[in-house]
């Protein structure tokens, strides 16, 4: 499925967990739990030895999923494998993406079921030829904006994202925070127009999801929380913390 | 591609692969160093800082022992002599300057020999910032002092624990922090490596050593020499004394730490020699050679001197190298130990390891020389001398 087909049912839960954690034979069938448990897209991380953009959470994560063998090819095994109808996202760094030929990759995911890809290490300044790859094979490359990305960068970003814009809740890493400020507010005002956006970093709680929707966001995206949780081998809980937080998503639209 | 872009790349290389919230930060600190670096006060501020402070110039010394044992001219730029005992002061001296003007407060840096992050802990207690410096755990064992000299002044120093636990996690550690603390916050990156500007700034900066080499050969040779040697960790000590000498006809040898062999497992190589056996790939926010597994997962560098021990190197080394424009090598930990001992009996002084690099390359190929070379003596070898003894008693 299209990125922007599941946004026609929007608002959004969008779940992100790293692939090969704990064990790349697992990966397949917990993207299969994430999605009947209500999420709406799944992030796929790509596990890589030097996170810069993760919290310990994801970093603890990646280097299980790397010691338990995950490598690029067995994720895009696992990704075909999983079979789901939503969009699968595929998220990880620059490196493992060039190293691989930005062409092959960009096919590999379209050849998988991945709608999409995410690099947080890539701004828009240095995509134009992974943009080029994507457009080639039919893979949305989604940007992320910051809070403290200035209105005409903002707006750089909006022309150049396609899928969905990624909305960085706040300075800092990936990881499970307990509030949601001021300035992720502001950001989800000041992004709001014709591309959908959705709002991740630091969304653990029901409550963080239903308020960035509440706020103007289209879906909100969930990581360490449920990385956490898979950490800790508790999946029934896994399963129940998406189940509320898409029913949190679902109310909030209602409001 | 506009005129910000083109500036930042050699070739294809370097550029500013950074996640969004650390853009801004780092245009921050591009836009205030082009505008500081035109300002005849900022210049003179640097200077006064350099001569009094730091104790430059330092000598260009001619190593009369060492020239008559291999049958050629050689001269050591004596990086040794600046406060703090290695070249890294210059570099931080001058981007300090640039926090300063910034209105940053606090400092952070991440450091492997504990050099780049002592010269970060000198500038902080002078010039009166709060220093904070990420040094990974490996690293910490094996340069006690300099982490006690970082305390003595003042720094913090914070353990790193992820990841291969030295120099490339001190790096992702630190620019996780600055990128929630940038708004007080200064990242003193140590080398001639990372994202737009830090490879040109910290080029920049260090080029004062190659600037009075320059000065120097003249008055003492009455010409250029035929070939500098410098040794190669991210590239700050290369570049700088490289730099100055781009244009003209003076054979630029890079030497890369060889380790223990240029071969490698599933996660480590045995050698940091990014630009001599490294491919084309992203780390610390630019476009370089990486040492890296088929899949692009980074591999853990080694080599004696933790200085050197990196699995990348600065982008515009990378394109120097491409072009041909200047030798790369390298030097194992025996040659470097060789340099480490010669350079100590024959001349009266102790090099750091990564130095030694540079000299035990010379020892083993004198002919690469020409009949007048500079060998760059980047720092001296007294934070060494617990791993040299150790290394001997193996
Ligand atoms: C004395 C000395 N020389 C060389 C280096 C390598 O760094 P660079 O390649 O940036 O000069 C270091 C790094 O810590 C050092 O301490």
């Amino acid at each position: 499925m299209k990125i922007s087909e599941a946004f026609r049912n929007k608002p959004l839960l969008i779940v992100y967990i790293c692939a090969g954690d704990p064990s790349p034979e697992e990966t397949p069938d917990l993207v299969r739990r994430l999605v009947r448990a209500g999420a709406d897209i799944v992030e796929l991380g790509l596990p890589h030895s030097d996170p810069i953009a993760d919290g310990p959470t994801i970093q603890a994560a990646a280097q299980r999923a790397i010691a338990a063998g995950m490598n690029t090819d067995l994720y895009f095994q696992a990704a075909a494998d999983a079979n789901v109808d939503c969009p699968l996202i595929f998220m990880g760094y620059y490196n493992m993406v060039y190293a691989r030929g930005l062409d092959r990759f960009a096919r590999d995911c379209a050849k998988s079921g991945i709608a999409g890809m995410i690099v947080p290490d890539l701004p828009p300044e240095e995509a134009g030829p992974l943009r080029e790859a994507c457009r080639r094979h039919g893979v949305d490359l989604i940007f992320l904006a910051a809070p403290n990305t200035p209105p005409e960068r903002l707006q750089m970003i909006q022309e150049n994202t396609s899928g969905f814009l990624y909305l960085v809740a706040r300075a800092g890493v990936t990881g499970a925070r307990s509030d949601i400020q001021e300035a992720t507010r502001d950001l989800i005002a000041r992004a709001s127009g014709d591309v959908p956006t959705a709002v991740g970093f630091g969304i653990s709680t029901p409550e963080h999801a239903a308020e960035v929707i509440r706020s103007g966001a289209d879906a909100a995206i969930v990581g360490s929380a449920c990385v956490d949780l898979i950490a800790r081998g508790e999946l029934d809980r896994l399963e129940q913390l998406v189940r509320q937080m898409k029913e949190a998503v679902r109310r909030a639209k209602t409001q | 591609m506009n005129q910000a872009q083109s500036a930042a790349k050699f070739g294809r290389y370097g550029g500013c692969f950074v996640p969004e919230t650390l853009v801004q930060p780092v245009m921050e600190v591009a836009s205030a160093y082009s505008r500081l670096k035109a300002s005849p006060e900022f210049r003179r501020e640097l200077e006064e800082m350099l001569k009094h402070f730091a104790g430059r110039p330092t000598p260009l010394y001619f190593a009369k022992n060492l020239s008559r044992d291999l049958g050629r001219r050689i001269y050591l730029k004596r990086e040794d002599l600046v406060h703090g005992g290695a070249h890294k002061l210059n570099n931080t001296l001058g981007q300090a300057l640039v926090a300063k003007h910034m209105g940053k407060t606090r400092l952070i840096a991440e450091t492997g020999a504990g050099q780049h992050g002592v010269a970060t802990a000198i500038v902080g207690a002078n010039l009166g910032f709060e220093t904070q410096v990420y040094m990974g755990e490996v690293d910490i064992e094996r340069q006690k002092m300099n982490v006690y000299r970082m305390e003595l002044m003042g720094a913090e120093v914070i353990p790193v624990r992820s990841g291969s636990r030295t120099l490339k996690d001190a790096i992702n550690e630190a620019m996780r922090d600055w990128s929630s603390s940038f708004e007080n916050t200064y990242y003193l990156f140590g080398t001639a490596a990372g994202p737009h500007p830090f490879p040109s700034m910290v080029r920049d900066f260090q080029s004062v050593i190659g600037a009075e080499a320059r000065g120097q050969i003249q008055e003492a040779e009455g010409r250029l020499p035929d070939s500098i040697v410098a040794c190669v960790g991210g590239g700050s000590n290369a570049m700088g004394i490289f730099a100055p000498f781009l244009k003209d006809d003076v054979r630029l040898i890079a030497v890369e730490a060889g380790g223990r062999g240029l071969g490698h497992d599933d996660k480590t190589a045995d050698h940091g020699a990014s630009l001599g056996c490294g491919q084309d790939g992203i780390l610390h926010g630019s476009l370089t050679r990486i040492l890296q597994d088929p899949h692009g997962q980074i591999l853990e560098s080694y080599s004696i001197a933790a200085g050197l021990d990196y699995p990348g190197v600065g982008p515009e080394l990378a394109y120097l190298a491409e072009r041909g424009r200047i030798k790369t090598a390298t030097a194992d930990d025996r040659a470097a130990l060789r340099g480490f001992r010669t350079l100590s009996r024959r001349e009266g002084i102790i090099p750091a390891l990564e130095s030694a690099h540079a000299v035990g390359y010379v020892l083993r190929e004198p002919e690469a020389l020409g009949d007048l070379a500079i060998i760059n003596v980047s720092g001296r070898g007294d934070k060494d001398l617990a791993t040299v003894m150790e290394y001997e008693n193996l």
